[in-house]
């Protein structure tokens, strides 16, 4: 992928560098059997969507991303979305909580509450969803390192107030190999990290049968820089190593793969946005069916979120982002899926405020009720670009592939870095091209307006650090120093005899052990993961 | 002739100097605190080494104390720090006290990231020199640095 400059007028390339011709017809579909690799909506492998009648039957979730201050002042912003039409919940955590540190950690200084919720001990989960019914609204987490011990302690919180755990329904985020590649939000070596995601997956496999446990994400890849072929093709590489490190462990590929879900990123480029979530079905859908030989329709089936590009937002004349992520949404819809977060404009510059949050849930309900997207099923289908795009997508993730191979798979791809190299390296191009201007940005490198009033932002409490502290500290002086010890050493006992560490995690919660403690516990035997600052 | 090697310190390679064509600036580029955002900092570390900067990188999670080693083992002429938790009005007033308090108040501090318009110039009140958002070009944060 070489964003290399317009060689004459006629020569075009993707977002991602893919050169475009100026036209497509059917000899760009002759290659390959059209109908065999487009099929039908909601038939293998699903190219124009995973329902027969998509959102013609059920619109997509609205699923803003949120999370700040303390579990009472997310709680509110939950309460404030849901009144304003929003359909599903999704928790963003602060620093501290998604690294495994407690909020009195000397390491979380300054950056409590502050990109997220805090979260200490289940007590801040029972007030992060006070009042919000569990069992109706569907509830997404994104958490990563210490994903299984948020999880141990939301089921706690769940059966605490008498929620049955076969009617939840969320997601929780639990993708720690795109930490390696890109998010950097891991505590332990790869290996013992992903035995945690298959632990997690493995228990609610069991008892959660509703829940996502995990969201293979691509989103965090492509905002570190990546193309867009990268995005697609590392994330079902990740997928894939999951699945089967989930066989390893003796699971029916029929009893966990209906249950993974996705997660991608939606920018500029419509078309290449488009052609890269049907790509994604159809590789999924090929490679759960034909290489792991699942049965059941439920398994093949590519399910995503998508998020407008953060990355893509501008500080200069913030307002065009609403275009932006107009633009995005639009890519994600007509790309066909299943949830979907608009970003606010003002995140170039801090958390969204509530009236641009607002604007940003309004995108989408504009987007939903008065453009007609929703009136066709996979409208861009048959499209020769359209298609003939998908088709590229596809080969240029088959290559991706097998480069993650010739490293030595993904686990020695990760600890060698090559994953970080090649993510690094086109957001260097991208960068250079951009400063070079062989890729407008509106207000950026062309179109500037200076000299422009700066817009109101969003300011967290400054009470927010000192009130969480004193809340963790009335919570360890009043619960059984004695039962945490217990349920810790327990904890490290499963870790260490790899067994499944969720029944101990459950324990702890109930002890109001706090983060920290168990993901310490979990570190006694998994050691902890530094990375090479390699650039 | 002056023979810049035998003179102590980095004043010598401060902007405008005679030698600036002899030895590069350095510049050691850091990430504070827990966030794990490296995008921006590892495509400014090519775009400075690529105009003839010597780039340092500290890698994530760095504390402040180990930044302000870094920077006196290193002897730098800029340190840059990218920030994108919302942690800025705690971390940076920290590292320029720590400067300050180990008298390298001649190293110019610049910070990226995410930092709305009213606390970069708070920032810049307390002895930043200069604060890069999103969008900011490459050349731009190269020809600050060399003005």
């Amino acid at each position: 992928m070489n964003f290399v400059a317009a060689e004459s007028p006629a020569f075009r390339t993707s977002l991602s560098g893919v050169p475009i011709k100026p036209l497509y017809g059917p000899a760009d579909l002759a290659d390959f059997s059209a109908q065999g690799e487009i099929g039908r909506p909601g038939q293998f492998p699903y190219t124009r969507g995973i329902h027969e009648s998509m959102y013609c039957g059920r619109l997509w979730t609205i699923r803003q991303f949120a999370g700040f201050g303390r579990p009472r002042d997310t709680n509110r912003r939950f309460r404030f979305l849901l009144d304003q039409g929003q359909t599903g919940l999704s928790t963003a955590f602060d620093l501290p909580t998604l690294m495994g540190l407690d909020s009195d950690d000397p390491r979380s200084v300054g950056e409590v509450g502050r990109l997220g919720v805090a979260v200490d001990t289940i007590d801040d989960i029972l007030a992060l969803f006070d009042g919000v019914d569990l069992q109706k609204v569907s509830v997404s987490m994104t958490i990563n390192a210490p994903a299984i011990v948020v999880m141990a302690f939301y089921l706690a919180a769940a059966r605490q107030r008498g929620c049955d755990w076969r009617q939840l329904r969320g997601t929780i985020q639990n993708d720690i190999l795109k930490e390696f590649h890109a998010q950097n939000e891991f505590v332990f070596p790869p290996e013992p990290s992903v035995r945690l995601v298959v632990d997690l997956i493995a228990f609610c496999t069991r008892y959660v049968p509703l829940w996502n446990p995990v969201s293979i994400s691509g989103y965090h890849i492509r905002e570190a820089g990546s193309t867009a072929q990268q995005e697609l093709a590392f994330t079902l590489a990740d997928g894939q190593h999951y699945v089967q490190k989930c066989l390893e462990r003796g699971l029916s590929i029929d009893a966990f793969a209906p249950r993974l879900s996705f997660f991608f990123n939606a920018h500029n480029d419509l078309f290449e946005e488009v052609a890269k979530y049907r790509a994604a079905r159809a590789l999924w859908a090929e490679m759960i069916r034909d290489d792991y030989g699942a049965k059941s329709e439920a398994s093949w089936k590519l399910r995503f979120h998508a998020q407008t590009a953060g990355c893509s937002l501008q500080a200069a004349q913030p307002e065009v982002n609403v275009v932006r992520v107009a633009y995005q949404a639009m890519a994600a819809v007509l790309g066909g899926c299943q949830s979907l977060h608009t970003n606010s404009m003002d995140e170039t510059f801090a958390l969204p405020s509530e009236q641009a949050v607002a604007l940003a849930l309004r995108t989408q309900q504009v987007l939903a009720h008065e453009t007609g997207v929703t009136n066709t099923v996979d409208p861009l289908g048959g499209s020769y670009f359209v298609e003939s795009f998908t088709h590229k997508m596809k080969q240029d993730a088959d290559a991706c592939f097998r480069a993650i191979a010739d490293q030595g798979g993904m686990i020695a791809a990760v600890e060698n870095g090559y994953f970080r190299r090649q993510i690094a390296d086109a957001a260097f191009e991208y960068q250079t091209a951009v400063d070079r201007k062989e890729k407008l940005i509106v207000g950026v490198n062309s179109f500037q307006q200076p000299d422009r009033d700066p817009i109101a932002v969003m300011e967290i409490d400054p009470s927010t650090e000192p009130d969480q502290i004193a809340s963790l500290q009335l919570i360890r002086q009043s619960r059984s120093r004695a039962d945490v010890t217990r349920s810790l050493d327990a904890l490290r006992h499963a870790a260490e005899h790899r067994d499944n560490v969720m029944p101990s995690l459950l324990q702890a919660a109930d002890d109001r052990a706090t983060v920290q403690e168990c993901v310490d516990a979990l570190a006694d035997v998994y050691g902890r993961f530094r990375p090479a600052a390699a650039w | 002739m002056r023979w810049p090697m035998f003179m102590a310190g980095s004043d010598l390679r401060r902007r405008g100097d005679m030698n600036q064509h002899v030895i590069a600036q350095r510049i050691l580029l850091a990430k504070v605190g827990l966030d794990g955002h490296d995008r921006g900092i590892k495509v400014v570390a090519r775009g400075l080494r690529d105009a003839g900067f010597h780039v340092i990188y500290s890698g994530l999670w760095q504390s402040i104390d180990a930044v302000v080693q870094a920077a006196a083992d290193e002897d730098v002429d800029w340190l840059g720090v990218s920030i994108l938790n919302g942690a800025h009005m705690t971390l940076v007033p920290a590292l320029l006290e720590s400067l300050r308090q180990r008298e390298l108040n001649q190293i110019g501090v610049i910070v990226g990231g995410i930092i709305p318009p009213a606390d970069q110039a708070k920032l810049i009140e307390l002895g930043v020199r200069g604060c890069f958002g999103p969008g900011t070009p490459l050349p731009s944060i190269v020809e600050f640095c060399n003005r």
